[in-house]
């Protein structure tokens, strides 16, 4: 399958994420949204490693190129999980404070 | 190498150090020592006399620049703590955690000052930002903290995906995380199968994201809200070393990458720049409270610290960046110091303030001078550093012409918290203030006065 239709499911999920984070007022949403960003970033660098693998494997049958790629997803794993734990708190913080996890409630400090 | 992992050591002993004991002076001494053993570490790696060799596949290469920022990032935290530390421990009862995250953001600067390759300047960035997102809402009954909080972490994480969504289109059309100037744009895939485009739009990401971070507009609209809410301590915090440390993030990963967008990438610059210090300086004329006004001071700052990233490479900038990074420190964590012990953030809440406590009005004068860029103070000589950089690389001057009016706005709100604390009659009411916290707020002060006559003090660490 050429590359262009990975690139385009990813920016599609990627856009989904945006539009999510932008239009919704819950704040889980909200975040679930952003979780859907970063995968699609996971999948379009899965995606990536492959097609520069393949192009290397034509010239050195053991070439490694394109692993860096997948040790990056990994990274990215953890540092969402570590980002997941630190934003619970934050919105169960907020839940028992204001007993709402809207968004709207964000406008106090505009004034 | 040494900084980050006695930083990331020193972070566990802090959150050790709250099972065994409770008593928040030990915590607050355990915590300025640490930071004291941090900069000797980091001193004796800049020194070659000791450093841990670890095998990082160049994923890190320690310069002598991003060291010599670590110094002045440390050197900034040790005051910050000596000023601030009674503060941090008032914020709320788990007191030895705040000082652990202090640490952990510690170790993002040392990653960030010595990152080669993307995937380190992600994992720099998001160290740097977590702990952050905590400090923030540290006051956890408080409502405005919370709110801070949430806001900047949902925003943050978003600029997170972005700056992931950058990294990931340049790999595709590079095929390395490298940084353009060592690996070259050797793409395994050929430019006829594989559109620059690609290259383009990861770079015009990883810039948006970049910005957010550092609050350049037009992505800044989080800066004054999360400012304004977060417990005053770490505000100082995270508006001087983390922000400096930002800026060093976005000029090392664009320090060559620059090139990717031709002569486009001047008019982006232009306009990061020029919105920047346009909206910085307008807004906080309109302020009452000095702590947002601060806060829109620190927008504003940004954009001169983006000089440094319009003169990529000159020598001048880079020393301007690092003075920039010192005088502001210096600056704004002194004028919070002050802030944090009055009880009324509001501009009126500095009337009369040079009469009930002349040390700390004159402290804070000192301060709001040097952020303005009056001459004899450290902040004249950054902005002159940046400015001349700026000049060097060429084709700038109402660049430059537009930076000097703002800065002379930027007096206008600067010299009404003077006016306030000298020419108008009041009693603000201040939290207990010791002696040795006069006596480093007047060590601060020469500090400014020190670096604003003799600038190269600092400067030719560098070299030697």
């Amino acid at each position: 399958m050429p590359i262009q239709y990975y690139i385009y499911l990813c920016l599609a999920l990627f856009s989904i994420g945006i539009v999510g984070v932008l239009t919704r007022r819950n704040a889980i949403i909200v975040f679930m949204c952003i979780e859907l960003m970063l995968n699609a970033v996971n999948l379009l660098l899965v995606a990536f490693s492959k097609v520069h693998n393949t192009a290397a494997l034509a010239g050195d049958k053991t070439s490694m190129i394109g692993i860096e790629a997948q040790l990056f997803v990994f990274f990215i794993m953890v540092v969402a999980a570590a980002e997941v734990s630190v934003g619970l708190a934050i919105i169960v913080m907020m839940y028992r404070n204001v007993h709402s996890v809207d968004i709207n409630f964000l406008n106090r400090l505009k004034n | 190498m040494n900084a980050i992992i006695v930083s990331a050591l020193l972070g566990v002993v802090m959150m050790f150090s709250g099972i065994f004991t409770t008593n928040k002076t030990i915590i607050k001494n355990i915590a300025t020592v640490g930071v004291l053993v941090l900069l000797a570490a980091n001193l004796m790696e800049m020194y070659n006399l000791f450093s841990f060799d670890i095998n990082t596949h160049d994923l890190i290469v320690t310069q002598r620049y991003g060291l010599f920022f670590n110094c002045i990032a440390y050197g900034a935290t040790f005051i910050y703590l000596v000023l601030s530390a009674s503060d941090i421990t008032e914020v709320g009862v788990n007191v030895a955690e705040y000082f652990a995250l202090i640490f952990f953001v510690l170790c993002g600067v040392a990653i960030i000052s010595s990152f080669n390759g993307l995937l380190m300047l992600f994992i720099g960035v998001e160290i740097l930002s977590i702990p952050l997102y905590i400090l923030t809402g540290a006051d956890k009954r408080n409502l405005k903290s919370n709110e801070a909080s949430l806001k900047y972490f949902l925003m943050g994480a978003f600029s997170t995906g972005v700056m992931l969504m950058g990294i990931a289109l340049m790999y595709g059309a590079t095929g390395n995380f490298g940084m353009v100037h060592n690996a070259g744009i050797r793409g395994v895939i050929t430019a006829s199968q594989q559109p620059p485009y690609l290259l383009v739009a990861g770079v015009l990401l990883l810039f948006a994201s970049m910005s957010f971070k550092v609050s350049a507009a037009p992505f800044h609209f989080w800066t004054p809200d999360v400012y304004d809410g977060a417990p005053s301590v770490f505000t100082s915090f995270m508006s001087t070393i983390v922000k400096a440390a930002g800026m060093l993030a976005f000029i090392r990963v664009f320090e060559n990458q620059y090139m990717v967008l031709g002569p486009t990438w001047h008019i982006i610059v232009d306009f990061a720049i020029v919105t920047t210090l346009l909206i910085g300086n307008i807004t906080a004329v309109f302020q009452q409270s000095v702590k947002r006004m601060l806060a829109y001071s620190s927008i504003a700052q940004a954009g001169f610290m983006l000089f440094a990233l319009y003169a990529n490479n000159t020598e001048i900038a880079k020393e301007g960046m690092l003075l920039y990074a010192a005088a502001y420190s210096l600056a704004t964590i002194s004028i919070f110091a002050v802030l944090i012990k009055l009880q009324d953030y509001t501009l009126d809440g500095f009337n009369g303030l040079a009469k009930k406590e002349p040390v700390l009005a004159f402290a804070a004068t000192v301060s709001l001078l040097s952020l303005s860029g009056i001459p004899l103070t450290a902040g004249f000589f950054a902005k002159y550093y940046v400015l001349a950089g700026a000049m060097q690389a060429g084709g700038a001057l109402w660049l430059i012409i537009v930076a000097v009016l703002l800065a002379a706005v930027s007096v206008y709100y600067y010299f009404r918290v003077i006016q306030a604390m000298y020419f108008k009659a009041g009693d603000p009411e201040t939290l207990p203030i010791s002696g040795g916290f006069k006596a480093a707020l007047i060590g601060v002060a020469a500090l400014i006065v020190i670096l604003g006559i003799w600038p190269s003090a600092l400067l030719s660490w560098l070299y030697f």
